[in-house]
């Protein structure tokens, strides 16, 4: 058996003789026959609600369905993202270096903003933004008519928040995994704090931390799907409009979900190909933990992941000979 | 103040329902993210890609089309009722939806934790004739699981705030969130306190998983 063939999937069982390699076989053909018996029922029970009708299916093939419905949401979806995503890694920068910093009044309040707006649902924080005028008309007295809270905006601030948040706590990390040699020769050449980090710690923080901070993108992207709930008119809310339009609810859905699947694995790809092009170069990718990597980034739930899992995959271990706690509180920053 | 507290038994109702969701949906999609973490590490190709296709394909879909799809896809279009009664019939889509999102991160992180046990237990077990099916169970499961404590518990955190995405239209599970937007609506109770309320709630159930699952990995995490 080649050991150097070995890959995650094929290390519980052995290289298969002629007598498993049948059983696999059968196995295989079981599996076959479960899992088309399965697709034929889908297809009968999605037959009989007459839903592979032409009819159904043929306003995708109409170019005035793209231009007047899945373009304009696909630009909505978009711009709302990048908005958000150019936000979010501001406010990432500034509370992940808040945090950082070694004056307590600073570090704790930017502690807080980013655990409480970790720790509650992105829904709820878009629903109160939009509740916001009426917030203003009961603390002032204006009219709440004054104000308005477009959902394009509350849509966008809440992602910034939340992304934000997530974010600063992958800067944070990426600054704690940057080699203190670094920043103590920087000292020693006379920098002050500011351009120690300005200059020596942040752009390798982002370097090593661009995986996680694309994956991290990927997360903001499909939770712009949350437009839906208040209205803004993104892609998702774009295709019920076709689904009820044409009477077509599960095509629209399905030709939907195509379209977020193949923006959200090119964009996962992206965060893979930056990952091996770190490796290549010797540098470390540094992750929010394996664990925190998967949940929060790269399969994109919405998790507020553990910050005590802190991990560093270091591939070179000589430049660090102090091992990987670097959680100093007192650093400066 | 008062005309939160007047709503007090609005709010229990909405984090009773967002309680119910997580806790069975946690159950399922635990089962199914087990079953999905075993065939993608089978010996079986077909069962290999089939598994891997689904969770590439869910979990890269928007929770909310998922959720929109159980409503409106399965619910309205194709007649799949769960119960007589709307609340526990848009309940169990909720449920469905959930659990088939989160099956996959649970499916993610489960297969991390398999890559972690060491190669030398894994052929220690089939040295000793194991099965496939018994090295998975006896073996590397129970070290997975152990290992993989943490991000589970990630999950579950995540999917106690997705559970606010049950709201949607077509669903309209009344769970927190869904209360709050309701007494926004209205227009009657103090939006802040109300807010500020509602967020405790959340961080209350939330806070102390998080607590329990970093206690419990640091406990249970196999010494090697």
């Amino acid at each position: 058996m080649k050991l150097a063939q070995q890959n995650e999937t094929s290390r519980l069982f052995d290289a298969p003789g002629p007598k498993a390699k049948a059983r696999q076989g059968v196995y295989t053909v079981v599996t076959l026959i479960v899992f088309a018996a399965a697709l034929l029922w889908v297809y009968l029970q999605l037959d009989e609600q007459g839903q592979w009708d032409a009819a159904k299916w043929e306003p995708f093939l109409r170019p005035e369905t793209w231009t007047a419905y899945v373009v304009p949401g696909m630009l909505n979806t978009l711009s709302a993202a990048l908005q958000a995503a150019v936000l979010a890694i501001v406010f990432g920068l500034v509370f992940g270096i808040g945090r950082l910093s070694e004056h307590w009044w600073i570090r704790v309040p930017c502690g807080a903003v980013v655990e409480f707006f970790r720790g509650i649902p992105l829904l709820m924080m878009i629903f109160f933004l939009l509740a916001l005028p009426l917030a203003i008309n009961q603390l002032t007295g204006l009219p709440a008519s004054s104000f308005r809270v477009e959902p394009l905006m509350a849509v966008v601030v809440g992602l910034t928040l939340y992304n934000g948040s997530v974010l600063a706590e992958v800067f944070r990390a990426g600054i704690n995994a940057v080699p203190k040699g670094q920043s103590e020769a920087a000292y020693s050449l006379g920098m002050n704090k500011r351009k120690v980090m300005s200059l020596i710690l942040v752009p390798q923080a982002v370097t090593s931390m661009m995986p996680a901070i694309v994956a991290q993108l990927v997360v903001l992207l499909k939770d712009s799907a949350l437009g839906y709930i208040v209205s803004f008119p993104e892609l998702l809310r774009n295709f019920s409009l076709i689904g009820t339009r044409f009477n077509s609810v599960i095509p629209a859905a399905i030709v939907c979900a195509i379209i977020y699947i193949v923006i959200n694995i090119s964009l996962s790809r992206v965060a893979i190909w930056l990952e091996r092009r770190n490796a290549r170069r010797g540098r470390a990718s540094a992750h929010i933990g394996e664990a925190a990597m998967t949940e929060e980034a790269v399969a994109g739930v919405t998790a507020s992941g553990n910050i005590g899992t802190v991990e560093l995959h270091e591939p070179d271990r000589r430049e660090r000979p102090d091992g990987p706690d670097r959680s100093d509180p007192d650093r400066p920053a | 103040m008062e005309a939160f507290l007047g709503n007090i038994d609005s709010v229990i109702g909405g984090f009773s329902w967002t309680v119910r969701l997580t806790v069975i949906s946690a159950v399922f999609s635990f089962v199914l993210g087990v079953i999905l973490t075993s065939m993608r590490v089978s010996p079986v190709p077909f069962m290999r890609v089939i598994a891997t296709g689904y969770v590439e394909v869910v979990r890269n879909t928007p929770l909310t089309l998922v959720l929109l799809f159980c409503g409106l896809g399965l619910n309205s279009s194709l007649g799949l009722t769960f119960s007589e009664t709307v609340a526990w019939n848009v309940y169990w889509l909720a449920v469905l939806g959930l659990s088939a999102y989160t099956a996959c991160f649970v499916s993610e992180a489960l297969r991390s934790g398999v890559n972690t046990v060491p190669f030398g237990q894994v052929e220690a077990a089939r040295s000793l004739g194991l099965t496939f099916t018994q090295n998975l169970r006896l073996i590397v499961l129970p070290q997975a699981l152990r290992s993989t404590i943490g991000p589970l518990g990630s999950v579950l955190i995540a999917l106690t705030k997705n559970t606010t995405v049950a709201s949607v239209a077509g669903l309209g599970v009344q769970e927190a969130s869904r209360e709050m937007k309701l007494m926004f609506d209205q227009g009657v109770v103090p939006v802040i306190p109300t807010f500020v309320g509602f967020a405790i709630g959340f961080l209350i159930l939330t806070l102390p998983m998080g607590y329990l699952f970093g206690w419990m990995s640091r406990r249970l995490a196999v010494a090697r």
